[in-house]
């Protein structure tokens, strides 16, 4: 077998992988991965900022299901990757991300752009390799987008020494990959999923709770049949929005901290919690002692660690969400004991409870003349989008309303920082998943804060073609901190009034992309068409009431039956 | 309550560092920790001491097993083990003193491995219990230096 570089090697395993499109920064350390990739048709797109192109990789993978990737030179770009990897890290999304290193006979020596990336990212990734054996390189590779994409899902990192790329070596062929310390469980255990079938026959007030783990397995189609088979109330996490249709009459929107007060409320009163791909994160559960006190919890996870993590499980079922949900729809179907309409009739006095917390408090907000409320915008890129756009968005209030008024209907329509609620994850994610759908609608729902975090990003997006819409809430605020001074800090608007702010519509032309503007409400419907008329990357600057609040809400803390209202 | 694990991991660069990097980072304790080579070179053997509610034990077991490099753990404290624990001890031996140092270490049956003209350097293995009254014992003496292995520990054969 003939010989070939490092830069080939990877070249070849990254073809192997299915991979068209990579998202980079060069630099001294990776030239020889540069100089090879110019020659391949793996298309690279030069990011302005390497954070930028982590999120960029990510969102091509949230929206997608393949593993994105980064590519970043050593020192500099590998730290500046760094929030991009604990933002995958934290909503567990596949990447694999190569770094740059110093040649092997350097490192240690503080050498010029010499971090140790692999001690920085340990905590914030799957798990992370120095390749120090050109001879490991083909294998690490192959392990690292075996580990990303399989069990929960998550960020690898792949540090390449300069002379390790450069290095002559063979190239294996691929084998199945076998791991004897990793052997994610994909089917559930039958014991436990009939324990959990017969716990549902029982319920009266059942719920399902689902997370991004229904999204990552690919599992809206078995949960939906769950759901409706049984007549089932849903509610969603942040990340499970899309897992389940949000028209869908069973859908009671999302949970937690700003969920509606019909999924709160039915979770506090269900005898039965059926939680899958969902890890009662703190925004979900507010106090935890006072967390679906009354009900039975069921949990279905990939991860064992977030079973009984913080809050104690009756019956958790440790699988692959589709394989688990598939059993359990298996069980039920051949179960003598199950009858679907006996059992909708059975969930009917609670469902219809649900509903009537839902006609009472339903998700809403006050009109106020020409003013803009961003919830109106948000449901106006909903009707104009037939709710079918890929909505990406920027973190604080911006994102709940996104969450609250744009109906998903269908999973990898959302892609959001849920976990560590990164500003600036809009934009550079927007652009991935623009450039694996070009031909999908994909708006970017900004806050004038979080925009400017990855703003560069546009000359990437139009360098590309990538024709994303980038709709900000403009409310000349940090807003969503500014809702906490307001409530909790005595109106003390410490630091979050933003007093310059560019002209974003100067800023979009700057860039070669068009911008809009919106200040008064019947405008905002003409802008929005005009925008997705548009062939071209467009900014839509939607100046909206001020201090709007993002209701309901629960204070950090408190049980969530204790919603602040609109 | 405290708890002993047997963690088997590949010896790895990092590998250690990913364990202790996930105590000190999700705020788990550690008392102890042991590390070296088993037979197999590619593969580490730790002990290491820990304790918490049960809730945090079953954690920290379930977030060890996540790490890549980890093989096995047990949780050897559950079953019948055996621990020991070797620890160095200069301790003061003056004219007056001498002899009673002498005695203390007979009776737990430890070993002088280094002799100055004031000290002893005292060797003692046993388990945790037996190392805590030794240093009991000799602390009024005067110790000057303390320097303890902490424990490794092995589960008991099975009985048939
Ligand atoms: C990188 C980063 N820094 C700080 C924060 C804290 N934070 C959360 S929301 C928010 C305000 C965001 O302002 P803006 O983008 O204008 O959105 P708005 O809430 O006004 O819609 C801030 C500062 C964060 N989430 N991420
Ligand atoms: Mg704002």
């Amino acid at each position: 077998m003939s010989k070939i570089t490092g830069a080939q090697a990877i070249i070849k395993c990254l073809q192997e992988e299915g991979v068209d499109i990579i998202f980079g920064f060069p630099g001294g350390a990776v030239i020889d991965l540069y100089d090879e990739l110019m020659d391949c048709p793996i298309k690279h797109v030069l990011v302005r900022h390497e954070q930028g192109a982590v999120h960029a990789a990510d969102g091509l993978a949230r929206a997608t299901g393949k593993v994105g990737v980064a590519l970043l030179t050593s020192g500099p770009g590998a730290t500046n990757g760094v929030t991009g990897i604990a933002t995958a890290y934290l909503d567990s999304i596949p990447i694999v991300v190569f770094t740059g290193q110093v040649p092997r006979a350097l490192i240690g020596n503080d050498a010029f752009q010499e971090v140790d990336i692999v001690g920085i990212t340990r905590p914030c990734t799957k798990h992370n390799y120095l390749v120090s054996d050109p001879d490991e390189l083909v294998s690490t590779i192959r392990e690292a987008f075996y580990l990303a994409a399989s069990g929960r899902p998550g960020p690898v990192l792949i540090d390449l020494p300069k002379d390790v790329v450069a290095s002559m070596m063979d190239f294996p062929d691929p084998e199945p990959i076998r791991m004897k310390t990793y052997q994610p469980k994909v089917k559930p255990h039958p014991g436990q999923v009939e324990k959990a079938c017969k716990a549902f026959l029982q319920a009266k007030r059942p719920v399902l709770y689902i997370g991004g783990g229904v999204i990552l397995a690919n599992a809206s189609k078995e949960l939906t049949e769950l759901a409706e088979k049984t007549q089932t109330p849903v509610t969603m996490t942040l990340m499970g929005l899309g897992g389940f249709p949000g028209t869908n009459p069973l859908s009671m929107g999302m949970l937690g901290m700003h969920g509606s007060y019909a999924s709160n409320m039915m979770v506090s009163e269900s005898d039965l919690l059926i939680a899958v791909g969902a890890r009662f994160d703190d925004r979900v559960t507010g106090r935890l002692d006072a967390f679906a006190p009354h009900a039975k919890i069921v949990h279905i996870d990939v991860d064992p660690t977030s079973i009984s993590k913080n809050v104690g499980v009756d019956i958790p079922i440790v699988a692959d969400c589709k394989h688990a949900l598939q059993a359990v729809n298996d069980w039920l179907e051949n179960s003598a004991d199950f009858d679907s309409a006996a059992m909708a009739e059975n969930h009917q006095p609670w469902i219809d409870r649900v509903m009537d917390w839902d006609k009472k408090h339903p998700l809403s907000y006050q009109e106020e003349g020409d003013v803009i409320k961003p919830q109106y915008v948000v449901e106006t890129l909903n009707k104009l989008t037939n709710g079918d756009a890929i909505i990406t968005t920027e973190v604080g209030q911006n994102q709940m309303w996104a969450a609250q008024f744009y109906k998903f209907n269908k999973p990898r329509r959302l892609l959001t920082s849920g976990g560590l609620g990164t500003m600036g994850y809009g934009l550079p994610a927007a652009i991935g998943a623009k450039l694996a759908f070009p031909d999908m609608t994909v708006i970017d729902v900004a806050g004038d804060g979080s925009i400017q975090m990855n703003i560069q990003e546009l000359a990437t997006a139009k360098q590309y073609g990538a024709k994303v819409k980038v709709a900000i809430l403009n409310n000349n605020y940090l807003g969503m901190v500014r809702q906490w001074q307001e409530l909790f800090y005595n109106r003390r608007y410490s630091a979050t009034v933003m007093e310059v702010t560019p002209d974003f519509v100067a800023l979009a032309a700057a860039y070669g992309a068009v911008g809009l503007r919106a200040t008064k409400k019947d405008e905002v419907e003409p802008v929005i068409k005009e925008a997705l008329a548009t062939d071209n990357l467009v900014i839509m600057d939607f100046s909206i009431s001020r201090e709007e609040g993002v209701f309901p809400m629960v204070p950090a803390g408190k049980a969530t039956t204790e919603m602040l209202l609109v | 309550m405290k708890h002993t694990l047997s963690i088997l991991l590949q010896n790895k660069p990092g590998a250690l560092s990913r364990v202790t990097g996930l105590f000190s980072g999700r705020g788990f304790n550690i008392e102890s920790l042991c590390v070296a080579e088993t037979l197999d070179p590619k593969v580490s053997s730790m002990t290491l001491v820990t304790w918490g509610s049960d809730s945090i034990i079953e954690q920290i077991n379930k977030q060890l097993h996540k790490l890549i490099d980890v093989i096995k753990v047990t949780d050897i404290s559950e079953g019948e083990y055996v621990e020991r624990e070797m620890v160095i001890i200069r301790v003061k031996a003056e004219a007056g003193t001498r002899a009673e140092v002498l005695r203390v270490i007979d009776i737990f049956r430890g070993k002088v491995v280094d002799v100055s003209p004031n000290t002893y350097s005292v060797e003692i293995t046993g388990p945790e219990s037996k190392i805590k009254a030794v240093v009991d014992i000799l602390r009024p003496i005067g110790i000057k230096e303390i320097i303890r292995t902490g424990t490794i520990a092995m589960a008991r054969a099975p009985k048939k």
